[in-house]
């Protein structure tokens, strides 16, 4: 299959060893990856921070330059799930009929990481090892935006040597919610805080997600207080073999 | 008095700084989540208990929308019926003109004391505090609302308004104040729930047989008997609905259903999206007036305030599709940690992000659609299927326009989003951008991780570490590794063509 990878302008910038982990685990089951060089952002941040028409020229590049692949994953929910549920959205208060057209197109063929793999691929041992004791928060858009369900569980669960313990109190959103974090500060600090607790009660050594950014969040608090607990996105323990030492 | 003045509370600073405080106090916490906790469980095993649960909510939203769509006929097939029944209509477009129909109402009746059901209707649009003005004292009878009116305080939940009291602190309110306005509470009251239910029991009972006068909401109204509905669960509106001689019932234009046969779907889900229970203990329905038993007069006021300019706006007006469960509040993050009080209106929680600034406009209320992450868990619990996450972000871009109409000059905000947009709407100008910060950030940064930002950021530094950016992007490593393709080339040669 002829997959483009939608890295996502974060995880472009901050992560691009999850890219990377999601190329190699594509690649090791027989696909070929390829990654357009025109793309840039799904348009989240503007769109869910209320400026829509600045979503408009990210709308159409993500349609034109994503155009014609079997598929397109990324390793996002909530950059799947904006692209999913509101590039349509965008089309038609702000662009032509051509744009709609495209953006019709190329939706129904974005995946997020884990409904590619389940759904298209029909696969969940991937072939992965990883010898750790490992948490997942679910992430409120591939929860209840995408219905990713338990995909990404049971991709965790055909992982060699892997010790997934379950986090308690799972689906609480962890308060990241993008501008949210800046504009309502104290509320994600107090959800923070919450979040940070349940995973260190699993006394796991890595917090696992289908998100980058939600896992900056957590991740972030978690490295100021020390706590020695990790962040890694599913890709990246999806992608470990016994062969390399992550 | 405008509607305005009421659904938001006048002097209540923004969603962020509301919560600030609330977040910091500890009993309040407490209490919300244990209370939200408790419902939350209770409503999640009772939906689960019907396998037609998910086509229950299907059909109330379609019922509901398809209402709203056809709102004038129905709200005139309803005032037809009920008058047919007995019952007098009136109609009020704001709450002072709902406040004035009330008022003259109870003078008409001689009377200067009312009983009141519990109601988020007269809540809204400040009915106590108008009838005091014209010297009519309002009893509420609701135990909860009881706790908030001799509390001097304000409703912060739609079904529990005192959800943010423990009961501690509900027996220091009823030893103050319950003298002040009726029988005392007992010498000996402790903190126990029965003796508090028991001091209010005997507290309200002297009220009920003495009012004249009743005003209820109104959960719902067929159209087609003209019947109106109020579900409850202590049976204190009970004794307002059947004892006084004349009933006053403030109705939003939005609750009318088109047949009696409807309530089958909501009397299904309201009970067991607000309070976990299968069926609430009382339901309430009457129609018109009937000769010999209960109030003889009947009057019903329907009350527009904002919901005909809400009804305008296509993705907003599914927000008048609530029933009033509360099941958004309860499963709420936010709501959760800040109570209903930092909202600043009677209608906290995610419903009141998307009710609120419709009702009074979205200049009076421009923090509240931003007081979400967007987690979507309220979606998932609403029995009639409003997408608020969809309605938030609706009225985010409606907040972001109104602040750019009226400035000649871009907020802080504004540029920066306008900065960011033009760095994301092209690959070039995003490389640049990731090289730049690569390198910036190994300045700051200690053992891998950057501990303060600047400026806006600071509020996130203050709490969290920020990784640093990685010195080679992906789009970077592709190019330095892997042959471009046939499309990188056309889009490469398209951006240069471009600029």
């Amino acid at each position: 299959m002829r997959i483009a990878l939608f890295i996502t302008c974060f995880n472009d910038t901050m992560f691009p060893r999850t890219g990377r982990a999601v190329t190699e685990l594509l690649e090791r089951l027989g696909h070929t990856v390829e990654f357009p060089q025109g793309q840039t952002c799904c348009g989240q941040m503007h769109f869910n921070t209320g400026y829509r028409p600045e979503t408009l020229p990210m709308v159409r590049r993500f349609a034109e330059v994503f155009a014609g692949y079997d598929a397109v994953v990324a390793p996002s929910g909530s950059c799947a799930g904006m692209v999913r549920d509101h590039h349509r959205v965008v089309a038609a208060q702000y662009g032509d009929a051509a744009l709609a057209e495209a953006v019709e197109q190329v939706v129904p063929t974005v995946y997020e990481l884990s409904e590619l793999l389940v759904d298209v691929l029909g696969v969940t041992d991937v072939g992965a090892y990883f010898p750790h004791r490992v948490t997942y928060h679910p992430t409120c858009h591939s929860l209840r935006m995408l219905r990713v369900g338990d995909r990404p569980l049971r991709l965790l669960r055909a992982v060699k040597g892997i010790d997934l313990v379950e986090l308690p109190d799972a689906e609480s959103c962890c308060g990241f919610g993008g501008t949210f974090a800046l504009k309502n500060a104290d509320v994600s600090n107090a959800m923070l805080a919450d979040k940070m607790r349940h995973v260190q009660d699993t006394r796991a050594e890595i917090l696992s997600a289908g998100d980058n950014s939600c896992l900056t969040h957590i991740g972030g608090g978690l490295s100021r207080l020390r706590t020695g607990v990790g962040t890694m996105h599913l890709a990246e323990i999806l992608a470990a073999t016994e062969g390399d030492m992550r | 008095m405008s509607g305005a003045d009421n659904v938001v509370w006048l002097g209540t600073p923004a969603f962020p700084e509301a919560a600030r405080s609330a977040l910091a106090d500890t009993r309040l916490r407490t209490n919300l989540r244990r209370a939200t906790g408790t419902i939350r469980d209770k409503r999640l095993a009772v939906a689960a208990e019907l396998e037609d649960w998910e086509e229950l909510r299907e059909t109330a939203a379609t019922i509901k929308s398809h209402t709203l769509r056809h709102l004038d006929h129905h709200l005139l097939r309803l005032e037809k019926a009920v008058t047919a029944a007995g019952g007098v209509v009136h109609w009020a477009a704001d709450a002072a003109e709902a406040n004035r129909i009330v008022t003259y109402l109870v003078q008409q009746t001689g009377e200067d004391e009312v009983v009141k059901v519990k109601s988020m209707a007269t809540q809204e649009i400040g009915l106590n505090e108008a009838l005091a003005d014209a010297g009519i004292r309002a009893y509420e009878t609701d135990l909860a609302e009881l706790i908030v009116q001799l509390g001097g305080d304000r409703p912060s939940h739609i079904l529990v308004p005192a959800i943010h009291r423990g009961r501690s602190e509900i027996r220091e309110i009823f030893r103050r104040e319950m003298g002040e306005w009726g029988r005392p509470a007992p010498e000996n009251l402790t903190d126990e729930p029965r003796d508090l239910a028991e001091a209010a029991r005997l507290h309200l009972r002297e009220k009920f047989l003495r009012a004249k006068v009743a005003v209820s909401g109104a959960n719902f109204a067929a159209a087609d008997t003209g019947t109106i509905a109020v579900v409850e669960s202590e049976g204190n509106g009970r004794m307002c609905l059947t004892l006084p001689e004349t009933l006053i019932t403030v109705m939003g234009i939005e609750k009318v259903l088109p047949s009696f046969a409807d309530l089958d779907v909501f009397l299904q889900l309201l009970p067991r999206s607000s309070t976990g229970e299968r069926m609430n203990p009382y339901t309430s329905l009457w129609t018109g007036v009937t000769e010999g038993d209960g109030p003889q007069n009947f009057h019903l006021v329907l009350l527009d305030n904002g919901r005909t300019a809400t009804l305008s706006d296509e993705v907003g007006r599914q927000a008048l599709a609530c029933i009033r469960c509360s099941a958004c509040l309860n499963v709420c993050p936010v709501y959760e940690r800040t109570g209903g009080h930092a909202y600043g209106s009677v209608y906290p929680g995610p419903i009141g992000a998307v009710l609120t600034p419709q009702l009074v406009g979205i200049e009076n209320a421009a923090s509240l659609p931003f007081a979400s992450t967007l987690c979507g868990a309220c979606y998932d619990a609403c029995p009639v299927k409003i997408n608020i996450p969809e309605v938030l972000v609706h009225l985010r871009a409606e907040a972001v326009e109104a602040k750019r109409r009226g400035r000649l000059l871009p907020t802080t905000e504004g540029l920066a989003m306008k900065a960011a947009g033009a760095v994301l709407g092209s690959p070039r100008r995003l490389a640049a951008v990731q090289r730049l910060a690569a390198v910036g950030a190994r300045l700051v940064a200690r053992d891998g991780r950057i501990g303060a930002l600047p400026g806006p950021f600071a509020v996130w530094s203050g709490t969290r570490d920020t990784p640093v950016p990685a010195r080679e992007s992906l789009r970077a490593w592709w190019r330095r590794t892997r042959t471009p393709t046939s499309e990188d080339a056309r889009t490469a040669a398209e951006g240069k063509a471009r600029r």
